[in-house]
């Protein structure tokens, strides 16, 4: 019997002995037992967010990027443009005192990543004073894993997920002029003065030439915990070996794919190093702002060395299938309550499952432009 | 009490109500959970880490509930429901089972699809039981919201039946799996 047959079959049976009672005593509780289920029934509704429609759910936030940046079948709703890398993460053990996460242990364990730029259009060209993203997966012993996604701005411009909506469409070019309107970005920034405040921060920060070059910070906090309990706040960054070159703003020579095409010869020549630096916070420090950055004072350790001495195109789909959610982290890492956190882990997840869903269109960096 | 066939055995046993109730707790709990957990940004990772283990929990108690309900006495039907009603209401018992089994190895299977770990506690966490094929993610996912809304229609059902034949009809229906004893008269 399929579900639907039974539904009507079920139904016809409900409302003949419903008929039947409806002209007796007990229609009152015919009534009852219909607004009972039809309580029940709205009390799930209510729970899933049917009757609030302007709530800004992991739905509405990939539509608004859809809206904002327009539809590119099978690729990312935001960093969409990228190459995969791969190579691994040796520990030198220091972070156990902090965490008893498997990753710290002394050892090595492989890593599969994917460098970025930001914004919904995988074909985007190149800029010198572009963000870049990293995006790391560690494949620990053990079978859990640690995600992380990265960009190289110090701290994140928006503190929570609204005013991250907000200004992704404060942001957004006017169709007529093809730039953004200054009024909308002005009107954001006043009602948002952390912002101002972070892009004070971002800006003297120097832009690095290339992905080589960069430092990648995790924005968010979190709690490293120990093996007796204890609970660290932390930040951590990836902080590269290659030496620090400044952007060049005449450097994109109208060649599209400029950072990607440096990044690969690069990784061709030597593989690329990064330590992964871990930022002790106190009391003091706040956990949940991703736009405040922590005194420059604070204690740092050096807790290993990540290699990448592979680079591969998207279309290979070694890291296009992955979705580097900042919440999938091993035992002994914990989220903080920035509430930045909970609603990527969310928007990414339904980005995935949107591209996972969807026709693969080319990568702007092809397979061939990867092995010349 | 008298020990003649029609009146010894109107309740489920003991086991089979305490089972029932358990089930009925926790799916419902876990209706909630997923429905709010898909809409939520603020509250997505903190449901997404109930949902899993539980899932997981109520997969591992309707198997044994199943193998318990095979080794029971089942107390007869109520005169007052039809034949045609008898075979319907015998249908979605079956078909509830069919869900609750489903549902958490398709949710089970749409991660292992994804390659995400399937952590339920600490670093305790599950293998995977399908390839890395991120399009089967794809339609499992969505098999994931076709089957709870599925099942919500037959919880609601099942849950609308009861309360016509308890208190429209008042034919002690509920009696039948009330989760204290109710005694023969």
């Amino acid at each position: 019997m399929t579900p639907d047959n039974f539904g009507i079959s079920y139904i016809c049976l409900v409302s003949s002995g419903a008929l039947k009672l409806a002209a007796t005593r007990h229609f009152g509780r015919l009534a009852g037992t219909g607004v009972v289920l039809l309580g029940a029934a709205g009390a799930f509704l209510y729970l899933g967010g049917w009757f609030n429609p302007e709530a800004l759910t992991p739905a509405r936030f990939a539509d608004g990027f859809e809206r904002a940046d327009g539809i590119y079948s099978g690729f990312r709703l935001n960093h969409a443009k990228g190459v995969c890398v791969s190579g691994s993460f040796e520990s030198n053990g220091r972070g156990t005192r902090l965490s008893k996460a498997v990753v710290f242990k002394p050892g090595r364990v492989p890593i599969i990543g994917r460098f970025s730029l930001p914004g919904g259009n995988p074909y985007v060209a190149d800029e010198p004073e572009t963000v870049h993203g990293l995006g790391l997966l560690f494949k620990l012993p053990d079978g859990e894993e640690w995600r992380t996604a990265m960009i190289d701005t110090p701290v994140f411009n928006v503190n929570t997920p609204q005013a991250f909506y907000d200004r992704l469409f404060a942001a957004q070019p006017d169709p007529k002029t093809g730039k953004p309107d200054p009024e909308k970005m002005a009107a954001f920034l006043v009602s948002h003065p952390e912002t101002v405040q972070a892009m004070k921060i971002i800006q003297s920060h120097p832009a690095p030439s290339g992905f080589d070059n960069s430092t990648f910070y995790g924005l968010n906090a979190f709690w490293f915990v120990d093996g007796s309990g204890i609970s660290t706040p932390v930040r951590w960054s990836m902080v590269p070996e290659q030496p620090f070159v400044a952007a060049d703003t005449a450097a994109a020579h109208g060649d599209k794919n400029y950072l990607f095409d440096a990044l690969i010869a690069s990784i061709h020549q030597h593989p690329l190093q990064w330590h992964l630096i871990i930022t002790i916070g106190q009391p003091s420090d706040p956990t949940n702002d991703a736009t405040i950055p922590w005194p420059d004072a604070r204690e740092q350790v050096d807790v290993g060395t990540l290699t990448l001495d592979r680079v591969e195109s998207e279309d290979a789909d070694s890291c296009r299938v992955i979705n580097f959610d900042p919440l999938v982290l091993p035992e002994g890492i914990a989220p903080s309550a920035d509430p930045l956190l909970s609603a990527r882990s969310a928007v990414y997840s339904q980005s995935f499952t949107r591209r996972a869903g969807e026709k693969k269109l080319p990568s702007a960096v092809t397979p061939s432009e990867v092995q010349k | 009490v008298s020990m003649s066939p029609a009146t010894e055995q109107r309740q489920f046993t003991v086991r089979m109500r305490f089972f029932h109730w358990l089930t009925a707790a926790m799916v419902l709990t876990m209706l909630g959970i997923g429905l709010a957990m898909v809409a939520s940004l603020a509250y997505y990772h903190r449901l997404i880490s109930i949902h899993r283990p539980l899932g997981i929990l109520i997969l591992i108690l309707v198997v044994i509930r199943f193998i318990n309900r095979r080794y029971s006495t089942l107390p007869p039907f109520l005169p007052t429901m039809s034949p045609r009603e008898r075979s319907i209401a015998s249908a979605s018992e079956l078909f509830l089972y069919a869900l609750l089994i489903v549902q958490p190895l398709v949710g089970w299977g749409m991660l292992s699809a994804a390659r995400y770990p399937i952590m339920l506690h600490g670093s305790l966490h599950l293998f995977p039981i399908l390839p890395h094929n991120v399009m089967l993610y794809a339609v499992l996912r969505r098999a994931h919201t076709v089957l709870a809304y599925l099942l919500s229609l037959t919880i609601l059902a099942h849950f609308g039946a009861v309360l016509f034949h308890s208190w429209v009809m008042r034919d002690g229906t509920f009696s039948r799996m009330a989760p204290w004893r109710v005694r023969a008269h």
